[in-house]
């Protein structure tokens, strides 16, 4: 019995490749509108459109590699995982593609409304109430075939659920949470909507938003990512159980607390944005925890970086996770956030998340998956040329935001020989210009990199087919 | 093995038992968002909204409208209020429009952007913001205490063409604002659905409405918004704003 007779995998190959799909069509999206910040023309194009400006394609950006293309990796990975792990079909397969029509739908939804100027206008939330509703059928629906795909395992076979599992759920159960209490509006039509919270306890629960969906969403969701598919790609268990349940009860707890180092100095009272800072410093120790137990599950067998791409993928993400969960920290720290808040550099911050971090784990997950479900190997010289392209372009975006947020707060707070602010702010946005175009030209070779996988991917699948090695899947 | 059993620890435990595990999970991402979201809504003074001037006696932050009294009865500096109907419009435009991306609407309490920007915000200044405005991130400068700061003829001008009043802006151009005329039913909607939410709007300024934004076009709206910011508080020196 080969692995698609024995799982429900036609659900997780579509979702692994609506993935990439969305990978291409939000880096896209993100290398067009950093260089509408370098070259503004680009935002009207000479017409008098109003719907591919900066404003209007930002959050649409945003949720296209949050929700479309990280989330539509999660659904793969979570649906492949709860399977293999808990050696079992899904609980409802019908349930599965339900998720993956209405989560579908969703995205066109976004695709459609965002760039008409319907939003919430709240970071990362930014989709109206009427697709919010949907988003919580389909989230849901996730959530419960999961948990429910766990329960109906063989307990003789397998007693204990693996780590992967825990941090799947943990990040259900919390964005579940988010979701519902941070859309909280009253609508006042079809596709506009007042939030029901104002002002700073309205910040304050954005920001728990805000955070959480980095901290669950991006975070534990991709560590249950990392903690299946870097162990089965190095072939080795993984380095320490022990750290594992260390650091995962210390995530789901800590992670939490963090959205308030988004509001220090602001009208937030200070004592939030303190404890905030704080924990987040000590946020550290989970973070490098979760990032050792992955790297360390190579010792001994180091050697295998040299030929295996997919875990160059895999081990190189954890190391942009252990860079950005230090430097996460170190911007939370008060001093350095009176500098770095409202500055390019928590743009890069993020991305040093997103794109070393994210796109590098799913990347080798996805990889894995296909040549998995289609028993055949992906051409090693495309996988090579998107591993540096995409190291590459990740590192030109990283350097372009360090530079260009930390001279920014400088200039900022400048000061003459006379006492007088030394710049005006148009003096900062200009000299911000030769660092807009370096952003861009490497998330031009992170986009490249994109094409590239969804094209190796697409070149496996149809060699599989002629070669014959797949039946119905 | 019996001893095995019985030292069996909790995390053992909710291992083999999915749905314990879901409940531990479950509490323990509740605990921060209860300590530090409850006490914004339990304790008065995260929204202070009243100070003691320098003659010891209680001033309100917040404009304390007399009966009858209408929103434009209200003076500058007269205490924070809802946005009127064309103000209201124009905030839903810089919803639509994104505006909140590129400029924050809050200054922090440092030297260089109370010289740049003007006083640090206060809570109570975004009491009827549903949703709040402070943004993350300034492409743009801030946008708190930009009203009054500019002529509306320099603010139309500007959102125009940005680049013909700042050279070195990279805001995109918002001429299409004077094609378009405000709606004033649909912003009677708004007000009452703010309404619902706690803003203070009465029936009569609700009723108004339509009336107020008749033949006024999105750009007058952007405009009347932008001037409202950051001047409803008339800042007194020695008077302590925040804690």
């Amino acid at each position: 019995m080969n692995l698609t007779e024995k799982y429900d995998l036609g659900v997780v190959k579509w979702f692994a490749i609506m993935a990439t799909v969305y990978l291409v069509i939000g880096t896209l999206l993100g290398v067009y509108i950093a260089s509408e910040l370098a070259f503004p023309f680009l935002n009207d194009l000479g017409t008098d459109l109003p719907y591919f400006q900066f404003g209007r394609l930002r959050p649409l950006h945003t949720n296209s590699v949050i929700f479309a293309f990280a989330g539509s990796a999660l659904m793969a990975s979570a649906f492949y995982i709860v399977q293999r792990t808990n050696q079992t079909r899904l609980w409802s397969n019908k349930m599965a593609w339900f998720t993956f029509w209405s989560w579908n739908t969703v995205i066109v939804l976004a695709v459609i409304t965002l760039p008409l100027g319907l939003t919430q206008s709240r970071e990362y939330a930014e989709l109206e109430w009427p697709i919010d509703i949907l988003i919580t059928l389909a989230w849901v629906s996730y959530l419960y075939n999961f948990i429910m795909t766990i329960y109906i395992r063989n307990r003789n076979k397998v007693p204990h659920v693996y780590v992967a599992n825990w941090f799947f759920m943990g990040m259900m159960v919390m964005v579940t949470y988010l979701h519902v209490i941070n859309n909280l509006s009253i609508p006042v039509s079809a596709f506009k909507s007042y939030s029901i919270f104002s002002g700073v306890q309205d910040a304050m629960i954005q920001w728990w938003w805000g955070h959480n969906a980095v901290g669950f969403f991006l975070t534990a969701g991709f560590l249950g990512i990392m903690y299946y598919f870097v162990p089965k790609q190095a072939q080795r268990p993984i380095y320490s159980y022990r750290l594992s349940v260390i650091h995962f009860w210390a995530l789901m707890f800590g992670y939490v607390w963090l959205g308030a180092h988004h509001l220090q100095y602001t009208a937030l009272p200070d004592w939030a944005g303190s404890l905030g800072a704080t924990i987040s410093l000590a946020m550290i120790i989970p973070s490098w925890g979760g990032a050792l137990n992955g790297i360390l599950t190579l010792s001994g067998a180091w050697d295998r970086l040299r030929e295996d791409y997919i875990l160059r993928f895999l081990i190189m993400s954890l190391a942009f996770y252990a860079m950005s969960t230090f430097e996460g920290p170190v911007m939370a720290a008060k001093t350095v956030n009176a500098l770095s808040h409202y500055t390019d550099w928590t743009i890069g911050h993020v991305h040093s998340g997103a794109l070393g971090w994210n796109i590098m784990v799913a990347a080798g997950a996805i990889y894995h998956m296909i040549e998995k479900i289609y028993n055949v190997k992906m051409s090693q010289k495309l996988l090579g040329t998107h591993f540096w392209i995409h190291t590459i372009g990740t590192v030109i975006y990283i350097v372009a935001m360090w530079v260009s947020g930390i001279m920014q707060g400088l200039m900022w707070r400048a000061y003459d020989e006379y006492g007088t602010l030394a710049y005006t702010f148009a003096e900062s946005v200009s000299a911000m210009h030769p660092y807009y175009v370096m952003r861009a030209t490497g998330g031009t070779l992170v986009l490249l990199g994109a094409i590239i996988m969804l094209i190796n991917i697409v070149m496996t699948i149809r060699r599989s087919g002629s070669v014959g090695q797949i039946a119905n899947v | 093995m019996v001893d095995r059993d019985v030292k069996e620890s909790l995390q053992v435990k909710l291992e083999k038992n999915i749905f314990g595990m879901y409940l531990f999970m479950a509490l323990s991402v509740s605990l921060a968002g209860i300590v530090e979201i409850v006490p914004l809504f339990t304790n008065p003074e995260a929204v202070k909204d009243e100070v003691i001037v320098a003659d010891g006696s209680t001033k309100s932050l917040l404009w304390l409208r007399s009966k009858g009294q209408s929103l434009s009865d209200w003076k500058l500096g007269d205490g924070v209020r809802p946005l009127t109907a064309l103000e209201l419009a124009g905030r839903d435009i810089y919803q639509r429009e994104g505006c909140y991306l590129c400029h924050s609407q809050m200054i922090r309490p440092f030297r260089d952007e109370k010289e740049r920007y003007g006083h640090f915000s206060l809570a109570v200044e975004s009491i009827y913001d549903h949703p709040f405005q402070w943004g993350s991130k300034r492409t743009g400068p801030d946008l708190a205490r930009v009203g009054g700061k500019y002529s509306d003829e320099w603010h139309i001008l500007h959102l125009r063409h940005p680049q013909v009043v700042v050279p070195e802006s990279v805001m995109p151009k918002y001429h299409f604002l004077e094609n378009a005329l405000v709606d004033g039913s649909v912003i009677a909607t708004h007000m009452s659905g703010l309404s619902k939410v706690g803003v203070p709007y009465t029936k009569e300024d609700i009723v108004q409405a339509p009336a107020s934004v008749k033949g006024k076009n999105e750009m007058d709206a952007m405009v009347a918004y932008l001037q409202s910011l950051g001047n409803m508080i008339k800042f007194e020196d020695g008077v302590i704003y925040r804690e």
